[in-house]
């Protein structure tokens, strides 16, 4: 089953983090990628960029509009996603609780219902 | 005082002081006013100005004593000008001391030991869960909030944000620096134990770095026979120091992952093998007509185990008992799953199968240690078919390379 891990967290600055931090950050993803696929279940890893860095695109209210920003201005933003391949939610659950960003942030885990292989929609 | 004393000696002598000595002057300092972050202060206030002034006037004979006298004086400069800015009273406690001279010799013998009541502050229940391990290794042992963080795999600033947070608690809340006394002794100890514990327990093989985990686990096997020297009497703190002794003489052994049972006891360090034998020993003396505790069982389980150093075989009925002793004090999950695969080892895989599935925590069905016995005892009975799909779910459930090779090794042989 494929579920895709979501990574939401407090954004925090290359200053505020330091470079200690910030290499520590991605030794930690870098392990942590590496693990995923070395068990073999690692679809896709992205890391996003901060969320200043981000633009809106919305025709919902009629007409379109594009605006600076992310959707929601909250506290703790969606950092990244890693899309797995595993048996089970028990399986997903074993990997989110090893994501980094675990120990400061919320790691959603939704199943996947649909995903495109080849230009078509197939199941799971 | 040397005649001649060179920048390095004095910087030499500071660095010492500081290592041996940092948690015992923190404590001092801080008990009075409960402001560990003041403390913390002033003393590193007194070790810069032992770097500056030692090589010109020599290392006093206590550097101990000139330390927190500067550092005491320091921190009641910094209450009496806040004290005068708010007209507002200093606590009492705070004028206690003599005002010395830092140039007074004093005696580090008579230099009062408070990190009991240290410890006991910063595994206070109003303190979260999360921080009180952190907050012991900043003002016990003196790291830094970077390095802890590094250890616990969290970003510096939030665990710097943690510690602060915590120490203003202690002193906000009015946290006291105090031994509990003996009836409320057992109750308050538990948590400080599992802080110490949990500086041993950090989960390592998540993405630390192996030269911290043994730098850590080091740290917490100080820490548990500091506490268990300081507390005297206590069994469970002599059963932790003793727990914590053992398993780090098995450490760095091997870098696949390999059972204990399977592992080289020749590799193993037989002098903290000894000595973690000895903390046990006290525990079993200081415990009297008491319950054994969790952390003491758990050391003895350790004990049977390390004993194949020296007599070649293992006592598989000893470590039956103990674990059953062990589940009936704190059945934990992990608790009960070792029960099941100590049976299994004297009464044979369909006892310790009966064992596993008498679990009845819903917490089991995603328990990898659960899934990887109910493997070897299956594959073990002859239930082949059984054998496969709990090796698959604990493979599934594996997030730690070595261990799930050492699954997919002997998935293997069943397939054959």
């Amino acid at each position: 089953m494929r579920y895709t891990l979501l990574l939401h967290y407090p954004e925090m600055s290359p200053e505020e983090l330091g470079p200690e931090g910030l290499e520590a950050g991605q030794q930690s993803f870098r392990a942590y990628a590496a693990a995923l696929h070395d068990a073999g279940v690692l679809i896709a890893g992205e890391v996003l960029q901060p969320s200043t860095a981000t633009t809106t695109v919305t025709a919902a209210s009629g007409q379109l509009t594009v605006q600076d920003g992310p959707f929601a201005a909250t506290k703790e933003q969606l950092g990244g996603t890693f899309v797995i391949d595993v048996p089970d939610l028990d399986a997903a659950l074993a990997w989110a609780e090893k994501a980094p960003s675990v120990q400061w942030g919320v790691v959603e885990v939704r199943p996947t219902a649909t995903h495109v292989v080849d230009g078509q929609w197939v199941e799971g | 005082m040397s005649q001649q004393p060179a920048a390095e000696d004095a910087r030499a002598v500071a660095e010492r002081a500081a290592r041996s000595s940092y948690g015992r002057l923190v404590a001092i300092l801080a008990a009075g006013t409960r402001d560990i972050a003041l403390a913390e202060d002033s003393l590193a206030d007194a070790f810069e100005r032992a770097l500056r002034t030692w090589p010109e006037t020599g290392v006093p004979a206590s550097p101990e004593g000139w330390l927190l006298t500067v550092a005491r004086n320091r921190q009641r400069d910094v209450l009496g000008s806040a004290a005068r800015r708010l007209s507002d009273a200093l606590p009492d406690d705070t004028g206690s001391g003599p005002a010395t001279s830092p140039l007074d010799d004093v005696d580090p013998e008579a230099i009062p030991d408070k990190r009991l009541e240290l410890l006991f502050a910063c595994a206070h229940p109003a303190i979260d869960v999360a921080v009180r391990t952190p907050l012991m290794l900043q003002t016990v042992l003196g790291f830094e909030a970077t390095q802890i963080a590094q250890a616990f795999a969290v970003p510096g600033p939030t665990m710097a944000q943690r510690l602060v947070r915590a120490k203003r608690r202690i002193r906000d809340a009015g946290i006291p620096f105090a031994v509990p006394d003996r009836s409320h002794l057992p109750s308050r100890l538990v948590p400080v134990l599992e802080a110490v514990y949990g500086c041993f327990a950090i989960d390592w093989r998540g993405t630390s770095a192996p030269t911290v985990r043994e730098s850590m686990a080091g740290e917490a096997q100080y820490l548990a026979v500091t506490l268990a020297g300081l507390l005297v009497d206590e069994p469970e703190a002599w059963g932790l120091a003793a727990l914590i002794t053992l398993a780090l003489a098995r450490t760095g052994a091997d870098d696949a992952f390999v059972p204990l049972d399977e592992q080289d006891a020749g590799r193993w360090d037989r002098a903290m093998l000894a000595e973690g034998d000895d903390h046990l020993r006290r525990a079993a003396a200081v415990r009297g007509e008491r319950q054994v505790g969790r952390f003491e069982l758990e050391a003895a389980i350790q004990s049977v185990h390390s004993a194949r150093a020296t007599t070649g075989s293992l006592d598989r009925a000893a470590l039956r008992t103990l674990h059953a002793a062990l589940v009936a004090v704190a059945p934990t999950l992990g608790a009960r799953v070792a029960l099941a695969a100590a049976t299994a080892q004297v009464d044979g895989p369909v006892a310790g199968l009966a064992v596993l599935d008498a679990i009845d925590d819903p917490a089991v069905r995603r328990f990898q240690p659960a899934w990887a016995t109910r493997a070897a005892l299956t594959a073990e009975a002859g239930d082949v078919a059984a054998a496969v799909t709990a090796y698959d779910k604990a493979i599934s459930l594996t997030t730690d390379g070595p261990t799930r090779r050492w699954l997919e090794g002997r998935r293997a042989v069943l397939d054959r």
